[in-house]
This record gives C-alpha cells, structure tokens and sequence, in this order.
C-alpha cells in the first residue's frame, strides 16, 4: 500500500513568497532610518559648523543662516503661537461635535453629519491656505482693524488650521466617548442624573485619556502643517508675540526656502535640515505618546 | 451643598428644573460648535466659489481696429490666421508653428491668441461674484468714471478653456492643463510604487507574521510615519531621489541630458513614500475584516499559506484595498508641501513628456497663484481649487460606494 507522506515539506517558492512580504513590510523601517539618516546627516553638518553654537541656537532671535545669525526661536515661537491658536480653536468645537454626535444626536442625524466633517477633513491644506489668505484675513481686519491686522498674520493662519484639524479632534474624541461602556451611563441614568450630567460627569472622564490623545495628534498636526502658515502667516522669521503680525513658521521658512534656487552644501540648505529634523523628532514624541495613550485607553474597556 | 444633603419636595424640584436648563444650555452650544463646522465649510466653498466668477473691467492695449476692420467676432479662421501671420514677429511665429502647427489650431484658440499676443488684455479691477450680483449698478458707474475706455464683462474664469490651455504669465490665458497632467503623471508613479509594496506589507504583517519583536516594531513604526508631517517627506525625497539618486532621476543614466534630478520620477517616488503607510493601514484593515472561517477552509482542504493568501484572503479583501487606495490617491493628489521641496516648477507651458520631464501640479499652480498679489490670479486660483476639489470628490464617491458596496457583502 502506497504510504502518503504527511511529513513538512519546504516549498521553495512559499519561501521566496514569504521573504519578499517581509522586505515589503520592512521597507518601512527602512524608511524611518532613511529620514534619520538623511536629516541627521546635514543638521549634523550644520551644528558642525563653527559658528553655530547650541547657545546661539537657542538663546538669539535673528534667524539668517546666510549671514551667521542662527537663532532659532522666531521659527519656533511662530509655529507654537499658530498651532496654540489652532488648539484652541480646534479643541473645544472638536469636543463638542463629539459629544453632540456621541450622545445627543440620533443615529440618522449622525450619519447625516459625519460625511460634512470627512469633507472637511478631506480638503487638501492648499485650498485651506486660500481660505485662510483671502476669507479669514479680511473678516479679522473688518473686525479689529486693517491697523492692527496684518495681511499676513499668524492669527488667520491659526484659526483656520484649528478648522482643518477639527474634523481630527471631533472623530478621534469621538471614538473615545462611543468606547466607554454603555454600563456606566445606564449607572448615572439610574441614580437620576441629566443626560448632561451624565456626558461631562461620567463619560468625558471615562474618555479622558481617549481625548488627550486627539489633543496630543491635533498639536503634532498642527506643528507639522505647512500650506496653510507658508501662504497665510507671512514669510520673513520675525520674533513676536502679536498674533496679528507676520512672522514666518518652521515649515513655512523650509517651503519659503526650499522653493527658490537653493545650492547644496550651502549652510541655507543644511539649515533647513536642522529645522526638519526637530520637526520630525517633536511629532514622533507626540506620535508616539498618542499612540500609547490609545493603547491603554483601548485595554481598559476591551 | 454638603456632600450628604439631598434636596427633597420642592426644593428637589426647583433644582432640578435648574439642572434641566443648564443642560439644556449646554446640548445648544453642543449643537452651535456642530453648525460652526458647518458652517466653515460653507464658507470655505462660498469663498472659492465667489472668487471664480465675476466682473471683469479690461482695456485693449492696442486697438483692435489696428489689425483688422471687422469686429472680432466675426472674424474666420483664415482671417485670424492671417492677422497673426503678418502682425506677429517671424520668430513668434514659427516658436508657436513649432509647438503646435497653426494650421491645426482651432479658431478659438487662434482668436485667444491673436487677444493674447497682439491686441493685449490690461485687466483694471476684478470683482467677487456677490459683489457683481449685488452691485452690479455702482460697479458700472464706477468703471464709466474711472475706466472711460475699459469694457466690463461678467466672466466665468472657470472655462473649458482654463482646462485645457497650458499656463501663461497673463492669468487672463492661463490654464491648468500641464498642471493636471503633472499631477497625473506623479500619482501614477507614486500609486505603481506603492501599492505592490504596501499590499505586500499589509499581507505579511496580518497573514504571516508572528508576535515576535520585529514585527511589533514594523508596526509601530508604519503608524508612526503616517503622522509624519508631509513636509518631512519632502526633505527626504529632496535629499535622496533629487540629489544622491540624481543620475537615476534625471534619466541621465538612460542618455536624457537636459534635466537634472527634480522631474516627476522624483515627486513620484516621494509620494509614494509619503502613501505608503496609509496604503499599509488601510489594506490591513480590509485583510482583518476577511472571515477568519475562509482561511481555516482552505488549511483545511491542504492548501498552503499563499495558496490561501492569493485565493481566498486577497479577492476578498481586494474592494476594501481599493477603497484605502483611492483614498491614497486623493492625499496624493491634493498635497503641495512635499512638492514645493522636491522642485515642482512653477511655470511650465509644456506637456510633461514623461517620468524624467520637469513637472508642476494642480496644487502647486494654487499655491503660486494665490500667493500673487494680482486679484485676476487669485481668481484662477479659485477656478483650480474648484477643479481640485470636483476630482477629489469623484474619488472619495467611488470609494465611498466601493465601502457600502463591501458593508453589504458581509
């Protein structure tokens, strides 16, 4: 009798199969120290230069690499203004979308409003950029003042990249509120709490960590944007603290500089590298801390 | 109120309406951050909108009786072909005979041309769309008195013209055509490089690999790249495909000498890099929702990883990849950073001839005209973000269809 040979074989070409799958898969790693990489190497030739110190870097407030000013902070303060603006646009409409459309609003309401805020969410920074140069601006100088409004401000630029990351915040927070237990609600029902009570007393807290992490992934939105500050906030580094004026942010400078004639080996062009690099290394913090937050928040309630 | 007091009889009910108006108060300002959203997107449409249509007030630089006695829209092909031959410079002409030769130009095109190189448009003031509509008359006395000689015209700067002219320095004649040929061209690179490999990777990490610590790291690192600013990825592409891969990217290593490393190739590849996480996200969402019962079948019947894989696992979860995919397109489609970095050019009035050509994109030509000082320019702006924004929404239909589709299948 013929005996059937149930033994493991190796199949060469599963094996083959399986290798390319997991060089596809490791690409992105690949690309991850591809950025370190590249980044690390050119901000390594800028900080090697002999004129930039880290306190000059740090500490001075002219920023002009061509003439031997490396002060950092204008960038850095503009970024942070816009995206504090932006957070604080962004986060209390977010929130409350997502609890209207959590616990207030009936499924078909919800179904209704939802594709309004993928819309939103779906509109490329450029158009936002447009939005923010030709229909914020004027309406901020119609009401404080073509005196004290700037055509180019970090205020517009603000409020209008706080509208672009709301449709962000609201989903995410969202996420997190429809996550806490149905339990918990019918718990603060029984003891004869509003359903206000109920939403702010028992379930935002319940989704808290949930929401910090939208917060956390709003902020690192935020601070990596470019169109919307490159065509609206103004071009030029300027250190204030007037939301109303001009001032150029980190990526708007390397959009500003990187679109002209830009020679390599230039300290212009490591520069910018040295710029990006902080900029990749504060969104993966943030990244990374969301994304841990979720995790945890996930494990409780699964 | 002590932690242990409960109030009782009509002080409970004194407090409690209290308490249903306080949360009444609150489900309104619930409710108005809801219309805000709203709202701005309303706005938002509303501005674009208003800025593409409008009045228009114009003068004729030279007189258009100088080149001809009829009235311009009378006049024939011929004629125009012959007002261009004998008032254009030898040189223009045959630079334009060589672009495209005039005997097979259209007597539109030919009548935008003679407007364009010989009478000449000065545009004087522009106006939104509800301004005109509005104030139409005020508009018309104002221009009689300031402009005596200027026409006033109510344009629509969106026109099936403004699709397929290329661009121009005068935003009167400018169009998007190189500009959504660019873009094609670089999604179409971007999307071939991508999506072989982020199907692959979405496969490995949900149909092969196991909980080890390399696999736990690929994953969290493809979510972490997804939240990498795109500007990033425009540093990369600008170092790498730009400048270390120039011969590659240039085509010089093919013989193709007159560009050097900021052609589409270039953009294409860093798109592509940009797409791929979100490529890998979305394809193993689709590869999860695919029945676990399908793939314990096929083990069953004897059929080895990949035989289950490419049979039953991949046409199953093929809609849902598509629909992540499409949705790749539409980022890819509508970013400017990563472009801007990589060296899109902006004034390019040539069909792009291949992936070594140099290239600008639809959202490039908005960056650059909305950054114009000029009001005309802003006014193309908005007839490009309305192009932008009607391909974007054809896609996200289709792949908001290709998902009900799928929900209803399982």
């Amino acid at each position: 009798m013929n005996q059937l040979d149930l033994s493991k074989k190796t199949r060469i070409g599963e094996s083959v199969i399986q290798t390319l799958l997991f060089i596809a898969g490791f690409l992105s790693i690949f690309i991850t120290v591809a950025i370190v990489y590249e980044l690390g190497k050119e901000a390594w030739l800028f900080f090697g230069n002999p004129d930039v110190t880290f306190a000059k870097f740090f500490g001075t407030t002219t920023w002009q690499p061509s003439i031997g000013q490396f002060g950092i902070l204008p960038l850095v303060t503009s970024t942070l203004i816009t995206s504090f603006i932006a957070i604080f646009v962004s986060l209390p409409l977010g929130l409350a979308v997502a609890l209207f459309l959590s616990e207030y609003a009936s499924p078909k309401a919800r179904s209704a409003l939802k594709p309004v805020l993928e819309i939103l969410a779906g509109i490329p920074t450029v158009v936002y950029g447009y939005f923010a140069l030709l229909f914020m601006t004027p309406l901020l100088q119609k009401i404080f003042g073509e005196q004290t409004v700037e055509v180019y401000n970090m205020a517009s630029a603000g409020i209008v990249m706080g509208i672009m990351i709301l449709p962000l915040i609201s989903s995410m927070s969202e996420d997190a509120l429809s996550a806490v237990p149905r339990a918990l609600r019918e718990g603060a029902y029984a003891m004869g709490a509003t359903k206000f009570e109920t939403s702010i007393q028992v379930v935002l807290p319940a989704a808290l960590s949930g929401i910090g992490a939208a917060l956390i992934i709003g902020i690192s939105r935020a601070v990596g944007e470019t169109m919307i500050v490159a065509i609206a906030a103004g071009s030029g580094p300027n250190f204030t603290f007037n939301p109303f004026k001009a001032a150029e942010t980190m990526t708007g400078h390397i959009a500003r500089i990187s679109g002209g004639d830009l020679s390599y080996n230039s300290i212009d062009y490591t520069s910018l590298f040295a710029i990006a690099l902080m900029l990749f290394l504060v969104t993966l913090v943030l990244n990374l801390i969301s994304q841990t937050v979720i995790n945890r928040f996930r494990q409780r309630y699964e | 109120m002590s932690q242990n007091y409960y109030p009782e009889g009509d002080s409970f009910r004194q407090s409690l309406s209290g308490r249903y108006r306080i949360a009444n108060i609150w489900q309104a300002l619930f409710l108005s951050a809801l219309v805000i959203a709203v709202l701005s997107l309303v706005a938002l449409l509303y501005n674009v909108i208003d800025g593409a249509f409008g009045y228009v007030a114009f003068e004729y630089k030279n007189d258009p009786s100088k080149f001809t006695a009829k009235p311009l829209d009378d006049l024939t092909r011929q004629e125009l072909l012959d007002i261009l031959k004998v008032n254009l410079s030898s040189g223009a002409y045959t630079k334009l005979d060589n672009e495209k030769p005039m005997q097979e130009r259209s007597g539109s095109v030919l009548y935008t041309l003679v407007l364009e190189r010989l009478i000449q448009i000065d545009t004087k003031q522009t106006w939104s769309m509800t301004d005109s509509i509005l104030r139409s008359a005020e508009i018309k006395a104002e221009i009689a008195q300031k402009y005596p000689k200027a026409k006033l015209e109510f344009r629509s700067w969106l026109t099936p013209v403004f699709l397929t002219t290329p661009m121009s320095s005068k935003a009167e004649f400018a169009g998007v055509r190189t500009a959504i040929l660019g873009s094609l061209w670089m999604v179409g690179i971007a999307i071939l490089f991508a999506l072989p490999i982020g199907i692959g990777a979405a496969i490995y990490l949900q149909e092969y690999a196991n909980k080890n610590f390399i696999n736990r790291v690929i994953q969290t690192n493809i979510n972490n790249l997804a939240g990498v600013p795109s500007i990033v990825y425009g540093m990369l592409g600008l170092a790498i495909f730009v400048r270390a891969l120039e011969p590659f990217t240039s085509g010089s290593m093919f013989g193709i000498m007159d560009s050097n490393g900021r052609t589409i190739l270039s953009a294409g590849l860093t798109m592509g890099i940009l797409v791929l996480p979100l490529i890998i996200i979305n394809a193993q969402e689709a590869i999860k929702a695919v029945p676990d019962s399908l793939r314990q079948a096929a083990f069953g019947v004897g059929a080895t990883r990949w035989q289950t894989t490419w049979h039953y696992v991949l046409p199953n979860a093929l809609p849902g990849i598509l629909t992540g995919s499409i949705l790749a397109v539409s980022r890819a489609i509508g970013e400017t950073a990563p472009l801007i970095i990589v060296g899109a050019s902006t004034f390019i009035s040539i069909d792009p001839s291949g992936p070594f050509s140099k290239f600008t994109a639809l959202p490039i030509q908005i960056y650059q005209w909305t950054t114009r000082a000029q009001p005309e320019f802003h006014a193309i702006a908005a007839s490009a973000i309305i192009v932008l924004l009607i391909l974007l929404l054809t896609l996200n239909a289709a792949a908001v269809l290709l998902r009900n589709h799928v929900q209803r299948k399982y």
